[in-house]
């Protein structure tokens, strides 16, 4: 398996020009708006209002227990730094969940191709860090080969002189060991010899994650995802270490999210642009499906493998897959109750 | 209040008289905090990215210090534990020593779980009342409670043993001697808990299970006494302090008793894990033979092994054990050993691999090793003046000389004797 190493490199004090960071864009901009507008006022200006606005944000509270003012403000502060920082309309949304809603997704294994086309539309939409330095991705597809059993090994595994068995087909994978390949990089998906196992933040309904921060910073929202409020995580992560489905992400670095490439929908919650130093996840889009709409995954499935949905409403497509399809939950036996479940036809 | 300015300035004073060595020693300490200062500061400003942590490893050099020093701090609990509970003569007379390397260890364990923080800047964020402390449900809640009151513990128990020996008062066992005894059960919360920390993650086999705690303790307590046993023999080379020998024989004891016992236990976990080894068992595979050819940590746990095994053969030989020549160099294998064991054998194998099963490699990088050594300057510094003042008042040269010019010198002389014998009796 390959080391895949973050590499340590230095991004703010050594940035390349083929990777900005996002310090340089933020210097930039700076000096473009100058030169552009003319006026040294409106840089002054503006690199005022972002400095009130992160300096009232190391003061604001748990976003869950703020007061329904509080969190106006404190979107309001947000929009306004953001709309500063990537010179665009930036809107933080902070829609709340819904009655009756317990969102439940299903991935249809059988279906998968392996093609993560998932994994790169959810970096586009949810704001996570580009590489090279930071690349961040919720989701990572799991290439699972298929065993090879062959006739000359068909002795190989008989106990020998001391009655152990040594090795021999035994030893060959069957294609379901939890030692995942996710670095694969084929001419053309899918591998004859290979299926697929898509693997993201499961929201489980007994979350470990939850239960060990020591801030309450991450929680189970009322309609089921488990989601991080970036400004109160102290980046101790201990949710990373709880994690059976090593479904969560750090920024370990101030994250590289290009101008051009923001996605300015976001949720307070969910897609906003993080800072360095706190831990992320998938939050089943939380700024598109509490509007109704699908996950960016299940939306750019070319296989239609994913399904996504409301668990309490018995016509909804997730119910009838519940129903009608062969069912299981990742690594069950861990107790955590996801809402993520996998399925064959 | 007169006298507590008059003991805290004394006190102050004493502390930065010293000779040559002791001066020659604080400088190489305050070195350290050079790389120390460049290190945090590339830290903060820049993001863990300055270290060799990821994803896959996000635990790494801080958080084995960090359990590493919880043990020495919890160590501390074998001066105390045979003076009060065995009412051994020779430890009672130098308690107060033991207390102030808890204090050292604490401080140590804050900085290095600040050094390990993403974001120290929000550490308020787990303040009570301002912030949120979730507790009961987070273990680290739990760590941080018992930590930053053992801390408290033992700089009430120091300070006020020091302070009425300062006055020629006697204790007022009323309290004191409960305050003592819980301080000894606490001892051993801190690492319970700080076990707990860590091995109530099913996500993580090669830490979940229950012998995690006891192993923990035994380490602690082969750990802690070694460092005690350096102090101690440095004491008495270099100050008029004298420890008898019967005070450096009884914490050999304990280094080989709980060493004794930390290696059964690791033995009976390598057997478990490895009669038939499961997917759970990777990371011990990964420690002790490398695998899918990855194999950074093996050295270590090899050589952290033979230390521990050859220290431990060695003192169980009386001879060997009570010749104070060798001593030091026996304690500080063993001390090194089971920091190795800590860190590169049991915290950083813990998250390899993965929970999805890859193996990923983990190297601190320069700057983790600054901030490292900078933590443990840090705690050294405060060991040494708090070790200074301590064996100024113990001997005798930081006394209140009002007070003693006030009262009758007899009268004074009783006091330090009832003093002597206060926390026995």
């Amino acid at each position: 398996m390959p080391d895949n190493n973050i590499p340590v490199t230095d991004v703010t004090a050594s940035p390349g020009p083929a990777s900005p960071t996002r310090r340089n864009f933020i210097k930039n901009t700076g000096i473009t708006t100058a030169s552009l507008v003319g006026t040294a006022a409106l840089v002054t200006g503006s690199d005022e209002a972002k400095a009130t606005a992160s300096w009232a944000e190391h003061f604001q509270g748990n976003y869950r227990l703020m007061t329904d003012e509080e969190k106006q403000e404190a979107i309001d502060r947000l929009e306004k730094r953001y709309s500063l920082e990537y010179d665009k309309k930036v809107t933080v949304d902070g829609t709340e969940a819904q009655e009756g809603v317990l969102f439940g997704y299903a991935l249809n294994i059988q279906k998968c191709i392996g093609c993560r086309r998932c994994a790169k539309a959810c970096v586009e939409e949810n704001n996570q860090s580009r590489g090279p330095d930071q690349e961040i991705e919720w989701i990572r597809v799991l290439k699972m080969e298929k065993g090879e059993f062959t006739r000359d090994k068909l002795n190989d595994g008989y106990p020998g002189d001391y009655g152990i068995q040594v090795g021999g087909n035994a030893y060959s994978a069957a294609g379901v060991v939890l030692e995942g390949e996710h670095y694969y990089e084929p001419e053309k998906v899918p591998e004859s010899d290979s299926h697929y196992m898509p693997i993201a933040c499961m929201q489980c309904e007994k979350p470990p994650c939850v239960k060990v921060c020591p801030v309450r910073t991450t929680y189970r929202e009322p309609d089921g995802p488990v989601v991080v409020d970036y400004n109160w995580c102290i980046g101790c992560r201990m949710c990373i270490g709880a994690c059976p489905y090593w479904a969560r992400r750090f920024n370990w670095g101030e994250p590289n999210l290009p101008k051009e490439e923001m996605n300015p929908n976001t949720h307070y919650l969910g897609n906003r642009p993080r800072m360095k130093g706190v831990v992320e996840k998938c939050t089943f889009c939380i700024q598109r499906t509490r509007h109704g709409r699908y996950p960016a995954c299940v939306e750019v499935c070319p296989v239609g493998a994913r399904k996504f949905g409301n668990l309490l409403d018995p016509e909804s497509e997730i119910r009838k897959v519940l129903d009608r399809k062969r069912v299981f939950r990742l690594k069950a036996e861990a107790n955590t109750y996801p809402k993520f479940f996998y399925y064959a036809d | 209040m007169a006298t507590f300015f008059r003991f805290c300035f004394d006190y102050i004073a004493y502390v930065l008289k010293g000779d040559k060595t002791y001066w020659l020693w604080l400088g190489f300490l305050f070195l350290l905090l050079i790389p120390w200062g460049y290190g945090n500061y590339m830290q903060f400003t820049h993001g863990m990215i300055v270290t060799g942590l990821t994803d896959q490893v996000s635990w790494g050099l801080y958080l084995a210090n960090f359990v590493f020093l919880v043990g020495v701090a919890a160590g501390a609990v074998t001066v105390v534990f045979p003076a009060y509970v065995y009412k051994f003569e020779p430890l009672h007379k130098v308690t107060v020593l033991g207390e102030m390397l808890a204090i050292a260890a604490v401080v140590m364990c804050i900085l290095f779980v600040l050094s390990h923080m993403g974001r120290p800047d929000r550490l308020w964020h787990m303040v009570p009342v301002i912030g949120i402390f979730n507790f009961p449900h987070s273990m680290l809640t739990w760590d941080t409670l018992v930590l930053v009151v053992y801390g408290i513990l033992n700089f009430i128990g120091g300070f006020y043993y020091l302070y009425q020996k300062y006055n020629g008062r006697p204790l007022n066992n009323l309290w004191y001697l409960p305050l003592i005894f819980v301080s000894i059960v606490w001892a051993f919360s801190i690492h319970t808990v700080t076990a707990f920390l860590i091995n109530t993650m099913p996500a993580r086999p090669m830490w979940h299970h229950g012998m995690m705690p006891i192993r923990f303790i035994s380490t602690a307590f082969a750990a802690g006494p070694c460092l005690i046993i350096i102090v101690f023999l440095v004491i008495r080379e270099k100050t008029k302090l004298w420890i008898e020998d019967a005070a450096i024989n009884m914490l050999s004891t304990i280094v080989t008793a709980c060493l004794g016992v930390a290696l059964f236990l690791t033995f009976s976990e390598i057997v478990t894990e490895l009669y038939h080894p499961t997917e759970h068992s990777g990371g011990v595979q990964y420690l002790m033979f490398g695998k899918h050819g990855l194999n950074n940590l093996v050295p270590w746990f090899w050589t952290s092994l033979a230390a521990l095994v050859i220290g431990f053969c060695l003192l169980l030989v009386p001879s060997i054990r009570k010749n104070h020549d060798n001593l030091p160099y026996i304690c500080t294998m063993v001390f090194f050993g089971i920091w190795v064991e800590k860190g590169m054998g049991l915290l950083i194998p813990g998250s390899i691999p993965t929970p999805i099963g890859e193996f990923t490699q983990y190297s601190p990088t320069l700057i983790e090793i600054f901030n490292c050594l900078g933590n443990w300057a840090v705690g050294f510094i405060i060991l040494t003046i708090l070790l200074k003042g301590a064996i100024g008042v113990l001997v005798g040269d930081i006394k209140n000389t009002e007070a003693i010019t006030e009262e009758n010198t007899e009268k004074s002389t009783e006091a330090t004797g009832e003093l002597a014998t206060g926390g026995a009796s």
